[in-house]
Protein backbone atom coordinates (compact mmCIF):
# COMPACT_ATOMS: atom_id res chain seq x y z
CA UNK A 1 0.00 0.00 0.00
CA UNK A 2 3.00 2.50 0.78
CA UNK A 3 4.13 3.93 -2.19
CA UNK A 4 7.37 4.57 -1.65
CA UNK A 5 8.13 7.41 -4.81
CA UNK A 6 5.84 9.88 -2.76
CA UNK A 7 6.68 12.12 0.16
CA UNK A 8 4.75 11.14 3.14
CA UNK A 9 3.86 14.96 3.14
CA UNK A 10 3.62 17.03 0.49
CA UNK A 11 2.04 20.89 1.23
CA UNK A 12 1.80 23.26 -1.98
CA UNK A 13 0.49 26.95 -2.12
CA UNK A 14 -1.23 26.13 1.16
CA UNK A 15 -3.65 29.58 1.67
CA UNK A 16 -5.71 29.66 4.83
CA UNK A 17 -8.06 32.82 5.98
CA UNK A 18 -10.21 33.31 8.96
CA UNK A 19 -12.28 36.21 7.83
CA UNK A 20 -10.27 39.46 6.73
CA UNK A 21 -6.63 37.47 8.53
CA UNK A 22 -4.90 35.51 6.13
CA UNK A 23 -3.24 33.36 8.70
CA UNK A 24 -1.58 31.36 5.96
CA UNK A 25 -0.22 32.92 2.70
CA UNK A 26 0.94 30.27 0.05
CA UNK A 27 3.02 27.79 2.34
CA UNK A 28 4.67 25.28 0.70
CA UNK A 29 6.25 22.02 2.78
CA UNK A 30 7.06 18.60 2.37
CA UNK A 31 8.27 15.79 4.40
CA UNK A 32 9.58 12.64 3.13
CA UNK A 33 9.76 9.49 5.29
CA UNK A 34 11.26 9.25 7.89
CA UNK A 35 11.88 12.80 8.36
CA UNK A 36 11.55 14.77 11.75
CA UNK A 37 10.60 18.57 10.40
CA UNK A 38 10.30 21.43 13.42
CA UNK A 39 7.81 24.68 12.29
CA UNK A 40 9.49 27.22 14.73
CA UNK A 41 7.90 30.99 14.79
CA UNK A 42 6.34 33.31 16.95
CA UNK A 43 3.00 33.08 17.97
CA UNK A 44 0.12 33.77 15.54
CA UNK A 45 2.45 33.45 12.95
CA UNK A 46 -0.02 30.07 11.25
CA UNK A 47 2.30 26.96 13.29
CA UNK A 48 -0.91 25.08 14.80
CA UNK A 49 -3.25 25.95 12.06
CA UNK A 50 -0.82 24.25 9.52
CA UNK A 51 -1.34 21.20 11.66
CA UNK A 52 -5.04 21.46 11.80
CA UNK A 53 -5.40 22.14 7.81
CA UNK A 54 -2.68 18.97 7.74
CA UNK A 55 -5.36 17.28 9.44
CA UNK A 56 -8.40 18.07 7.94
CA UNK A 57 -9.31 19.94 11.10
CA UNK A 58 -9.50 23.54 8.98
CA UNK A 59 -10.55 23.96 5.75
CA UNK A 60 -8.07 24.87 3.13
CA UNK A 61 -8.91 28.38 0.92
CA UNK A 62 -5.98 27.50 -1.75
CA UNK A 63 -3.31 24.84 -2.88
CA UNK A 64 -3.25 21.60 -1.57
CA UNK A 65 -2.41 19.19 1.18
CA UNK A 66 -1.27 15.21 0.07
CA UNK A 67 -0.69 12.40 2.59
CA UNK A 68 1.25 9.74 1.04
CA UNK A 69 -0.19 11.09 -2.45
CA UNK A 70 -3.84 11.34 -1.36
CA UNK A 71 -5.66 14.27 -1.40
CA UNK A 72 -6.42 15.67 2.14
CA UNK A 73 -10.05 17.32 1.62
CA UNK A 74 -12.33 18.51 4.49
CA UNK A 75 -15.56 16.84 4.73
CA UNK A 76 -15.00 14.05 2.19
CA UNK A 77 -15.04 10.37 2.81
CA UNK A 78 -11.78 9.53 2.61
CA UNK A 79 -10.81 12.35 5.68
CA UNK A 80 -11.41 9.31 8.03
CA UNK A 81 -9.49 6.30 6.61
CA UNK A 82 -6.74 9.28 5.56
CA UNK A 83 -6.52 11.04 9.25
CA UNK A 84 -5.32 7.19 10.44
CA UNK A 85 -2.57 7.46 8.62
CA UNK A 86 -2.22 10.49 11.06
CA UNK A 87 -1.35 11.10 14.25
CA UNK A 88 -2.32 14.00 16.22
CA UNK A 89 -1.25 15.14 19.84
CA UNK A 90 -2.80 18.60 21.17
CA UNK A 91 -1.31 21.56 23.42
CA UNK A 92 -4.55 20.98 25.62
CA UNK A 93 -4.88 17.75 27.50
CA UNK A 94 -7.41 16.10 25.17
CA UNK A 95 -8.18 12.77 26.61
CA UNK A 96 -11.31 11.37 26.74
CA UNK A 97 -11.99 12.36 30.63
CA UNK A 98 -15.03 9.50 30.76
CA UNK A 99 -12.68 6.74 30.02
CA UNK A 100 -9.97 5.10 31.40
CA UNK A 101 -6.79 4.81 30.13
CA UNK A 102 -6.88 1.72 28.73
CA UNK A 103 -10.18 2.62 27.06
CA UNK A 104 -8.91 5.71 25.91
CA UNK A 105 -6.01 3.96 23.69
CA UNK A 106 -7.82 1.16 22.54
CA UNK A 107 -10.85 2.60 21.78
CA UNK A 108 -10.54 4.19 18.22
CA UNK A 109 -8.45 0.52 17.34
CA UNK A 110 -11.56 -1.08 18.18
CA UNK A 111 -14.50 1.01 16.56
CA UNK A 112 -12.29 3.09 13.77
CA UNK A 113 -10.12 0.50 12.76
CA UNK A 114 -12.43 -2.27 13.74
CA UNK A 115 -9.33 -4.78 15.06
CA UNK A 116 -9.87 -7.03 17.67
CA UNK A 117 -10.08 -5.99 21.36
CA UNK A 118 -7.43 -8.06 22.36
CA UNK A 119 -5.02 -7.01 19.51
CA UNK A 120 -5.54 -3.77 20.70
CA UNK A 121 -5.02 -4.11 24.23
CA UNK A 122 -2.00 -6.24 23.58
CA UNK A 123 -0.51 -3.41 21.54
CA UNK A 124 -1.57 -0.70 24.02
CA UNK A 125 0.25 -3.01 26.53
CA UNK A 126 3.36 -2.59 24.82
CA UNK A 127 2.92 0.86 24.48
CA UNK A 128 2.47 2.00 27.70
CA UNK A 129 4.89 0.26 29.29
CA UNK A 130 7.36 1.87 26.61
CA UNK A 131 6.21 5.10 28.35
CA UNK A 132 6.53 3.53 31.60
CA UNK A 133 2.19 4.02 32.17
CA UNK A 134 1.08 0.14 32.55
CA UNK A 135 0.47 0.46 35.71
CA UNK A 136 -1.79 3.52 35.50
CA UNK A 137 -4.49 1.75 32.85
CA UNK A 138 -7.23 1.75 35.31
CA UNK A 139 -6.75 5.08 36.29
CA UNK A 140 -9.11 7.98 35.02
CA UNK A 141 -7.11 11.52 33.55
CA UNK A 142 -8.05 13.12 36.22
CA UNK A 143 -6.05 11.04 38.49
CA UNK A 144 -2.68 11.98 35.93
CA UNK A 145 -0.06 14.49 35.97
CA UNK A 146 -0.05 16.73 33.43
CA UNK A 147 3.40 15.10 31.91
CA UNK A 148 1.37 11.20 31.98
CA UNK A 149 -1.54 12.73 30.27
CA UNK A 150 0.49 13.86 27.43
CA UNK A 151 2.74 10.66 27.31
CA UNK A 152 -0.92 8.72 27.20
CA UNK A 153 -2.18 11.13 24.07
CA UNK A 154 1.22 10.14 22.54
CA UNK A 155 0.23 6.70 22.78
CA UNK A 156 -3.13 6.69 21.78
CA UNK A 157 -2.54 8.09 18.82
CA UNK A 158 0.52 5.43 18.16
CA UNK A 159 -1.68 2.24 18.49
CA UNK A 160 -3.58 3.69 15.39
CA UNK A 161 0.17 2.71 13.82
CA UNK A 162 0.16 6.27 12.27
CA UNK A 163 2.61 6.96 9.46
CA UNK A 164 3.29 10.92 10.34
CA UNK A 165 2.72 12.26 13.52
CA UNK A 166 1.69 15.78 14.76
CA UNK A 167 2.72 17.58 17.66
CA UNK A 168 1.09 20.74 18.51
CA UNK A 169 2.95 22.49 20.74
CA UNK A 170 2.55 19.59 23.53
CA UNK A 171 4.53 20.92 26.29
CA UNK A 172 3.34 24.25 26.28
CA UNK A 173 0.64 23.71 28.96
CA UNK A 174 3.19 21.63 31.09
CA UNK A 175 4.84 22.68 34.19
CA UNK A 176 8.73 22.66 33.77
CA UNK A 177 9.48 19.05 35.23
CA UNK A 178 7.08 17.64 33.28
CA UNK A 179 8.50 18.80 29.94
CA UNK A 180 11.01 16.22 30.36
CA UNK A 181 9.47 13.55 30.01
CA UNK A 182 7.50 13.70 27.49
CA UNK A 183 10.14 14.96 25.27
CA UNK A 184 12.01 12.52 25.67
CA UNK A 185 9.51 9.96 24.62
CA UNK A 186 9.34 12.07 21.44
CA UNK A 187 12.67 11.86 21.05
CA UNK A 188 12.59 8.51 21.47
CA UNK A 189 9.89 7.81 18.62
CA UNK A 190 12.21 9.96 16.80
CA UNK A 191 15.41 7.85 16.84
CA UNK A 192 13.17 4.75 16.20
CA UNK A 193 12.24 6.19 12.46
CA UNK A 194 9.24 8.06 13.02
CA UNK A 195 7.98 10.49 10.28
CA UNK A 196 7.23 13.33 12.81
CA UNK A 197 5.83 16.88 12.28
CA UNK A 198 6.79 19.51 15.67
CA UNK A 199 5.51 22.57 16.46
CA UNK A 200 7.18 23.61 19.71
CA UNK A 201 8.97 26.57 21.72
CA UNK A 202 11.46 24.18 23.12
CA UNK A 203 14.75 25.25 21.10
CA UNK A 204 17.10 22.82 22.86
CA UNK A 205 14.75 20.25 22.05
CA UNK A 206 14.29 21.43 18.60
CA UNK A 207 17.86 21.47 17.80
CA UNK A 208 18.10 17.99 19.13
CA UNK A 209 15.38 16.21 17.22
CA UNK A 210 15.17 18.28 13.94
CA UNK A 211 16.13 16.96 10.98
CA UNK A 212 14.90 20.36 9.21
CA UNK A 213 13.83 23.53 10.59
CA UNK A 214 10.59 25.35 9.12
CA UNK A 215 10.06 29.03 10.19
CA UNK A 216 7.03 30.46 9.42
CA UNK A 217 6.27 33.93 9.96
CA UNK A 218 3.07 36.19 9.39
CA UNK A 219 1.62 32.69 6.99
CA UNK A 220 4.79 32.48 4.97
CA UNK A 221 8.23 30.18 5.21
CA UNK A 222 10.68 32.25 5.37
CA UNK A 223 13.18 29.61 6.04
CA UNK A 224 13.68 25.90 5.54
CA UNK A 225 17.09 24.75 6.15
CA UNK A 226 18.90 21.54 7.94
CA UNK A 227 18.58 22.39 11.94
CA UNK A 228 22.35 22.58 12.60
CA UNK A 229 21.95 25.53 9.71
CA UNK A 230 19.20 27.04 10.78
CA UNK A 231 20.60 27.31 14.22
CA UNK A 232 24.00 28.36 13.08
CA UNK A 233 23.56 30.76 10.28
CA UNK A 234 19.85 31.86 9.81
CA UNK A 235 19.59 33.64 6.63
CA UNK A 236 16.92 36.19 7.66
CA UNK A 237 16.77 39.07 9.86
CA UNK A 238 13.48 37.40 11.13
CA UNK A 239 14.56 34.15 12.35
CA UNK A 240 17.73 35.97 13.64
CA UNK A 241 15.76 37.87 15.52
CA UNK A 242 13.02 35.27 17.11
CA UNK A 243 16.64 32.97 17.66
CA UNK A 244 18.01 36.21 20.03
CA UNK A 245 14.63 36.37 21.99
CA UNK A 246 15.73 33.06 23.59
CA UNK A 247 18.97 34.10 24.51
CA UNK A 248 19.77 35.39 27.84
CA UNK A 249 23.04 37.53 28.55
CA UNK A 250 23.62 39.82 30.94
CA UNK A 251 23.62 43.63 30.29
CA UNK B 1 -51.58 8.72 72.04
CA UNK B 2 -55.44 9.91 73.85
CA UNK B 3 -56.20 12.82 72.62
CA UNK B 4 -53.01 13.94 70.55
CA UNK B 5 -55.16 14.05 67.55
CA UNK B 6 -52.75 11.05 65.56
CA UNK B 7 -55.65 9.04 64.73
CA UNK B 8 -57.16 11.20 62.94
CA UNK B 9 -54.77 10.53 60.13
CA UNK B 10 -56.39 6.77 60.32
CA UNK B 11 -60.29 7.52 61.17
CA UNK B 12 -61.65 5.50 58.61
CA UNK B 13 -60.30 5.68 55.18
CA UNK B 14 -57.95 8.57 55.42
CA UNK B 15 -54.59 7.37 55.17
CA UNK B 16 -55.36 5.80 52.15
CA UNK B 17 -57.24 8.83 50.65
CA UNK B 18 -53.69 11.22 51.50
CA UNK B 19 -52.08 7.84 49.41
CA UNK B 20 -54.56 8.68 46.39
CA UNK B 21 -53.94 12.21 47.28
CA UNK B 22 -50.62 11.32 46.23
CA UNK B 23 -50.68 9.41 43.58
CA UNK B 24 -52.67 12.05 41.52
CA UNK B 25 -49.15 14.45 42.55
CA UNK B 26 -47.06 11.93 41.20
CA UNK B 27 -49.10 11.07 38.02
CA UNK B 28 -48.83 14.54 36.90
CA UNK B 29 -45.27 14.68 38.12
CA UNK B 30 -44.30 11.45 36.28
CA UNK B 31 -45.77 11.88 33.23
CA UNK B 32 -44.73 15.50 32.80
CA UNK B 33 -41.02 14.33 33.50
CA UNK B 34 -41.61 11.44 31.29
CA UNK B 35 -42.38 13.74 28.35
CA UNK B 36 -39.77 16.82 29.34
CA UNK B 37 -36.71 14.52 29.29
CA UNK B 38 -36.82 13.69 25.25
CA UNK B 39 -38.66 16.61 24.49
CA UNK B 40 -36.54 18.96 26.32
CA UNK B 41 -33.36 17.18 24.77
CA UNK B 42 -34.88 17.70 21.07
CA UNK B 43 -35.36 21.36 22.07
CA UNK B 44 -31.81 21.78 24.04
CA UNK B 45 -30.35 20.04 20.25
CA UNK B 46 -32.71 22.74 18.91
CA UNK B 47 -31.42 25.83 20.71
CA UNK B 48 -27.62 24.78 19.49
CA UNK B 49 -28.65 25.29 15.90
CA UNK B 50 -27.00 28.60 14.28
CA UNK B 51 -30.05 28.97 12.67
CA UNK B 52 -31.31 32.88 13.49
CA UNK B 53 -35.12 31.84 12.97
CA UNK B 54 -34.20 28.80 15.76
CA UNK B 55 -33.02 30.91 17.66
CA UNK B 56 -35.31 33.45 18.16
CA UNK B 57 -37.92 30.86 18.32
CA UNK B 58 -36.39 29.19 21.35
CA UNK B 59 -35.60 32.22 23.08
CA UNK B 60 -39.32 33.27 23.14
CA UNK B 61 -40.21 30.30 24.33
CA UNK B 62 -37.96 29.78 26.84
CA UNK B 63 -38.48 33.44 28.63
CA UNK B 64 -42.17 33.59 27.95
CA UNK B 65 -41.87 29.93 30.25
CA UNK B 66 -39.61 31.29 32.63
CA UNK B 67 -41.46 34.73 33.14
CA UNK B 68 -44.78 33.48 33.58
CA UNK B 69 -45.66 31.97 36.86
CA UNK B 70 -46.72 28.21 36.46
CA UNK B 71 -50.05 29.45 38.36
CA UNK B 72 -50.78 31.69 35.48
CA UNK B 73 -49.65 29.02 33.48
CA UNK B 74 -52.38 26.88 34.62
CA UNK B 75 -54.92 29.13 34.43
CA UNK B 76 -54.33 29.81 30.97
CA UNK B 77 -54.44 26.62 30.05
CA UNK B 78 -57.81 25.32 32.25
CA UNK B 79 -59.72 28.62 32.21
CA UNK B 80 -58.25 30.64 29.45
CA UNK B 81 -58.18 28.28 26.71
CA UNK B 82 -61.78 27.64 27.35
CA UNK B 83 -63.02 30.90 27.29
CA UNK B 84 -60.78 31.87 24.17
CA UNK B 85 -61.47 28.52 22.16
CA UNK B 86 -64.08 26.83 23.47
CA UNK B 87 -61.67 23.79 23.86
CA UNK B 88 -62.55 22.30 27.47
CA UNK B 89 -59.61 21.08 28.28
CA UNK B 90 -59.73 18.13 31.99
CA UNK B 91 -57.50 19.59 34.49
CA UNK B 92 -55.23 16.96 34.61
CA UNK B 93 -54.55 17.45 30.93
CA UNK B 94 -54.20 20.86 31.50
CA UNK B 95 -51.71 20.49 34.63
CA UNK B 96 -49.31 17.84 32.94
CA UNK B 97 -49.99 19.86 29.42
CA UNK B 98 -48.25 22.88 31.24
CA UNK B 99 -45.50 21.56 33.37
CA UNK B 100 -44.28 19.39 30.46
CA UNK B 101 -43.84 23.01 28.66
CA UNK B 102 -42.30 24.08 31.87
CA UNK B 103 -40.24 21.40 32.14
CA UNK B 104 -39.36 21.13 28.26
CA UNK B 105 -38.04 24.90 28.46
CA UNK B 106 -36.25 24.04 31.57
CA UNK B 107 -34.69 20.58 30.86
CA UNK B 108 -33.63 21.89 26.65
CA UNK B 109 -31.71 24.52 28.60
CA UNK B 110 -29.75 22.35 30.75
CA UNK B 111 -28.87 20.45 27.66
CA UNK B 112 -28.19 23.30 25.80
CA UNK B 113 -25.74 24.17 28.97
CA UNK B 114 -24.06 21.20 28.89
CA UNK B 115 -23.63 20.57 25.43
CA UNK B 116 -21.98 23.89 25.22
CA UNK B 117 -19.45 22.97 28.08
CA UNK B 118 -18.11 20.46 26.46
CA UNK B 119 -14.38 21.60 25.20
CA UNK B 120 -13.98 21.83 21.33
CA UNK B 121 -10.39 19.66 21.58
CA UNK B 122 -13.13 16.78 22.99
CA UNK B 123 -14.23 17.11 19.28
CA UNK B 124 -10.58 17.68 17.37
CA UNK B 125 -9.48 14.72 19.21
CA UNK B 126 -11.86 12.46 18.43
CA UNK B 127 -11.95 13.53 14.52
CA UNK B 128 -8.28 13.51 14.69
CA UNK B 129 -8.36 9.85 15.59
CA UNK B 130 -10.64 8.94 12.77
CA UNK B 131 -13.72 9.05 13.93
CA UNK B 132 -17.11 9.79 12.36
CA UNK B 133 -19.31 12.36 13.32
CA UNK B 134 -21.76 9.94 15.11
CA UNK B 135 -18.89 7.88 16.57
CA UNK B 136 -18.05 11.39 18.02
CA UNK B 137 -21.27 12.00 19.56
CA UNK B 138 -21.31 8.14 20.28
CA UNK B 139 -18.72 7.82 22.01
CA UNK B 140 -17.29 11.16 23.35
CA UNK B 141 -19.71 14.07 23.57
CA UNK B 142 -23.07 12.47 24.58
CA UNK B 143 -21.54 10.32 27.11
CA UNK B 144 -19.86 13.62 28.48
CA UNK B 145 -22.90 15.22 28.21
CA UNK B 146 -25.23 12.94 29.91
CA UNK B 147 -23.10 13.09 33.01
CA UNK B 148 -23.49 16.87 33.49
CA UNK B 149 -27.16 16.56 32.83
CA UNK B 150 -28.06 13.85 35.18
CA UNK B 151 -28.02 16.01 38.74
CA UNK B 152 -29.41 18.80 37.40
CA UNK B 153 -31.65 16.64 35.66
CA UNK B 154 -32.87 15.35 39.00
CA UNK B 155 -33.21 18.54 40.84
CA UNK B 156 -35.74 19.44 37.95
CA UNK B 157 -37.32 16.28 38.76
CA UNK B 158 -37.66 16.91 42.36
CA UNK B 159 -38.85 20.57 41.83
CA UNK B 160 -41.33 19.47 39.20
CA UNK B 161 -43.09 17.27 42.13
CA UNK B 162 -43.06 19.55 43.97
CA UNK B 163 -44.60 22.43 42.22
CA UNK B 164 -47.49 20.07 41.08
CA UNK B 165 -49.20 21.40 44.53
CA UNK B 166 -50.78 24.32 42.61
CA UNK B 167 -52.68 22.30 40.74
CA UNK B 168 -55.27 22.55 43.87
CA UNK B 169 -55.83 25.95 42.24
CA UNK B 170 -57.59 24.13 39.20
CA UNK B 171 -59.80 21.75 41.09
CA UNK B 172 -57.13 18.38 41.27
CA UNK B 173 -57.62 16.39 44.35
CA UNK B 174 -54.41 15.94 45.06
CA UNK B 175 -52.70 15.43 48.24
CA UNK B 176 -53.02 18.75 49.72
CA UNK B 177 -56.56 19.22 49.05
CA UNK B 178 -57.40 15.92 50.48
CA UNK B 179 -55.32 16.91 53.42
CA UNK B 180 -57.63 20.14 53.68
CA UNK B 181 -60.56 17.93 53.30
CA UNK B 182 -59.78 15.97 55.88
CA UNK B 183 -58.93 18.51 58.17
CA UNK B 184 -61.89 20.65 57.91
CA UNK B 185 -64.26 17.31 58.52
CA UNK B 186 -62.63 16.64 61.79
CA UNK B 187 -62.16 20.37 62.80
CA UNK B 188 -64.16 20.32 66.03
CA UNK B 189 -63.61 16.46 66.77
CA UNK B 190 -59.98 16.90 66.33
CA UNK B 191 -58.21 20.51 66.44
CA UNK B 192 -55.27 19.33 66.06
CA UNK B 193 -55.74 17.87 62.85
CA UNK B 194 -54.23 20.18 61.08
CA UNK B 195 -50.53 19.47 62.38
CA UNK B 196 -50.68 15.86 61.74
CA UNK B 197 -52.42 15.92 58.70
CA UNK B 198 -50.00 18.77 56.81
CA UNK B 199 -47.18 16.83 58.94
CA UNK B 200 -48.11 13.27 57.37
CA UNK B 201 -48.15 15.48 53.99
CA UNK B 202 -44.54 16.91 54.50
CA UNK B 203 -43.55 13.81 55.47
CA UNK B 204 -45.10 11.87 52.23
CA UNK B 205 -43.69 14.56 49.84
CA UNK B 206 -40.14 13.98 51.51
CA UNK B 207 -40.59 10.41 50.62
CA UNK B 208 -41.64 11.58 47.01
CA UNK B 209 -38.34 13.30 46.91
CA UNK B 210 -35.74 11.94 48.45
CA UNK B 211 -34.58 9.25 46.76
CA UNK B 212 -34.81 11.27 43.49
CA UNK B 213 -32.28 13.52 45.48
CA UNK B 214 -29.94 10.00 47.23
CA UNK B 215 -29.78 8.83 43.46
CA UNK B 216 -28.68 12.37 42.19
CA UNK B 217 -25.95 12.75 44.62
CA UNK B 218 -24.83 8.96 44.02
CA UNK B 219 -24.33 9.75 40.46
CA UNK B 220 -22.78 12.80 41.32
CA UNK B 221 -19.86 11.22 42.50
CA UNK B 222 -20.01 8.29 40.48
CA UNK B 223 -19.21 10.17 37.41
CA UNK B 224 -17.67 12.91 38.37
Amino acid sequence: MAQQNHNMLEVSGLKKRFGDDIVLDGVDLTVSRGEVVVILGSSGCGKSTLLRCINGLESVDEGSIRIDGEEVAVGSRSLTRLRQKIGMVFQSYDLFPHKNILDNITLAPVKVQKRSKQEARAQAEQLLRRVGLWEKRKAYPRELSGGQKQRVAIVRALCLNPEIMLFDEVTAALDPEMVREVLDVMLELAQGGMTMLIVTHEMQFARAVADRIVFLDEGKVLENLPAEEFFENPRTQRAKDFLQTFEFKKQ
Amino acid sequence: MQGSGIEVLFLGSNFARLLEGLWVTMRISILAVVMSVPLGILFGLFMTLQNPIAKAVSRVYLEFIRIMPQLVLLFIAYFGVTRAFGWNWDAEFSAVLVFTLWGTAEMGDLVRGALKSIPQHQYDSAQALGMSRMQTFGYIIIPQTLRRLLPPTINLTTRMIKTTSLVVLIGITEVLKVGKQIIDVNRFRYPTASLWVYGAVFILYFLACWPVSVLAKYLEKRWR
